[in-house]
C-alpha cells in the first residue's frame, strides 16, 4: 500500500520510538561539521580581495538565511498536511518549526547587519531583500503568537497553518527580490549551475550549509519529540517512556 | 487508492489559500513595483522621472576617473552611470571603504539643478568573491599582456530588465 508509510507517520509513538536512535548521531555529526568547517572557514580560507576578512561573516549569514527559508517550507507544508489529513504529528512539527525558524531568521538579519556596516556603510537599509526577510521573521513570530493565543490546541493549529500557508508567497519573493528590484543587497552568488565565489572560499560555505541543514534537522526532531511527550502525556506509552528514562 | 473526498476538499482549500495569497501579493507587488525599488538609476534622474528637491536614492556604477576630492575638506564629487546616462553626485563626508571606481554605489539625497546632493553614500558589493592572490595575479597578467586592467563600468547591469 502506497499510503501505509504515510499513515504510520501519523502515529506520534511510532515517530518517537523510530527517531530515538538518530538523535545523538544527528547532533554529533552536525556539530562536528559546523565546528571543523568554522576552523576551515575562519582560519584557512583565503581573505577576500575587496572586503578583507569581513566577508567571513557569510559562513554564518548564508547558511542561516538558506535554512531559515527552508524551515518556513517545512512549517507551511506540515501545516497543510495538518489541515488536510488532521495529522497530530504534522501539527506538532509546524508548531516547533516556528521558533527554530525565527531564531535562524534573526541570526541572518543580525549577521547581515554586522557585515553591512563595514561593507555598505550602514547596518540597515529598507531594500526589498532585507525587508522581505524581516517579514519572514514577523511571520514566524505570528505563528508563535497564534499558538499561544488559543486555549484550544486544534484551533491554534488551524489558525497557525493558515498563516503559514499564506506566508509561503514570501519565500520566492525573498529569493528573487534581488533580481526583480533595485536593492543594496547583492544578487545570488551561488546558482544551480555556477558560482561567483572562488572555489577555495566556496567549498567551506557549501559544507557549512550542509552542517546547518543537519543541525536544523536535529533541532526540529528534538523539539518535535518533546512536543510529542507534552501533548501525549496522558497516554500509557509516554508514562512508560518517561519512567524508563528516570 | 483514491483520496478520501473530505481530504480532497481540504486539499483544495489549502491550494486555494496558497494560490489566492500569491495572486494577491503578486498584484500588490506589481502595483507598488516602483516604490519597492531602493533607488533610481541615473537615466531616470536625467529623464526627470524622479522628483527634484525631495529625498530620494540613486544608484549606479561610479564612473572611473570621475572622482574629484577637495584638497581642504571632505567634499567629493563623482559621477554614477547605468550605461544609459550619467549623474554627478556631490557629497561631504567619509566614504565607505568599499567605495571605488568601477563599483556600484547607492546615494541618498536630493536632485538640485541636475546635480545629486548626497547626504549619505553607501557602497554596493557585487556577488563576486575573489582571494587576494587571485586578484593580484589577474592584475599582473593583464599588465604583462599589455591589456590594461582598469576599473570599468562595462558589463555592469544596473538598468537590467527591472520593472521600472
Amino acid at each position: 500500500m502506497a499510503w501505509q508509510w504515510f499513515h504510520r507517520l501519523g502515529s506520534p509513538k511510532w515517530f518517537y520510538e523510530k527517531t530515538t536512535a538518530w538523535m545523538p548521531w544527528l547532533l554529533s555529526i552536525s556539530l562536528l561539521i559546523i565546528i571543523s568547517v568554522s576552523i576551515w572557514a575562519l582560519g584557512f580560507a583565503p581573505m577576500d580581495a575587496k572586503q578583507g576578512n569581513s566577508y567571513r561573516i557569510m559562513y554564518l549569514h548564508v547558511p542561516t538565511s538558506i535554512v531559515a527559508m527552508a524551515a518556513y517550507y517545512v512549517m507551511a507544508i506540515a501545516g497543510g498536511i495538518g489541515i488536510i489529513w488532521k495529522m497530530k504529528l504534522s501539527n506538532m512539527v509546524m508548531k516547533v518549526a516556528a521558533p527554530i525558524g525565527a531564531v535562524l531568521t534573526a541570526l541572518a538579519l543580525f549577521t547581515g547587519a554586522v557585515w553591512g556596516k563595514p561593507t555598505w556603510g550602514t547596518y540597515w537599509v529598507w531594500d526589498a531583500r532585507i525587508t522581505s526577510v524581516l517579514i519572514l521573521l514577523f511571520l514566524y513570530l505570528g505563528v508563535i503568537a497564534l499558538q499561544e493565543a488559543f486555549s484550544d490546541q486544534e484551533m491554534a493549529d488551524k489558525a497557525s497553518a493558515i498563516l503559514s500557508l499564506v506566508g509561503t508567497v514570501n519565500i520566492p519573493i525573498i529569493y528573487k527580490s534581488v533580481d526583480w528590484w533595485f536593492t543594496l543587497h547583492q544578487p545570488a552568488s551561488i546558482k544551480m549551475t555556477s558560482s561567483s565565489i572562488a572555489s577555495e572560499m566556496l567549498y567551506p560555505l557549501l559544507a557549512m550549509i550542509i552542517g546547518f541543514y543537519l543541525f536544523f534537522t536535529w533541532a526540529l526532531l528534538s523539539a518535535t519529540r518533546s512536543e510529542i511527550l507534552q501533548r501525549e502525556i496522558k497516554t500509557k506509552w509516554v508514562k512508560q517512556a518517561l519512567l524508563q528514562k528516570a | 487508492m483514491p483520496m478520501h473526498p473530505v481530504r480532497k476538499q481540504r486539499l483544495m482549500i489549502v491550494l486555494f489559500i496558497v494560490v489566492f495569497a500569491s495572486v494577491a501579493v503578486g498584484l500588490m507587488a506589481f502595483a507598488l513595483r516602483q516604490n519597492i525599488n531602493l533607488f533610481y538609476p541615473p537615466s531616470k534622474l536625467i529623464d526627470g522621472e524622479a522628483p527634484e528637491g525631495v529625498n530620494i536614492r540613486a544608484g549606479g556604477c561610479v564612473v572611473p576617473g570621475s572622482i574629484l576630492r577637495s584638497k581642504t575638506d571632505l567634499a567629493v564629487s563623482f559621477a554614477i552611470t547605468d550605461g544609459k546616462g550619467d549623474v554627478t553626485v556631490k557629497y561631504t563626508g567619509i566614504l565607505p571603504d568599499l567605495f571605488s571606481e568601477g563599483e556600484a554605489a547607492v546615494v541618498n539625497g536630493q536632485m538640485q539643478g541636475g546635480i545629486f546632493m548626497a547626504e549619505q553614500v553607501l557602497a554596493k558589493h557585487d556577488e563576486n568573491y575573489t582571494p587576494v592572490e587571485v586578484a593580484e595575479a589577474m592584475a599582473d597578467a593583464s599588465a604583462k599582456t599589455g591589456t590594461s586592467h582598469q576599473a570599468s563600468c562595462d558589463g555592469m547591469d544596473m538598468s537590467g530588465n527591472k520593472n521600472y
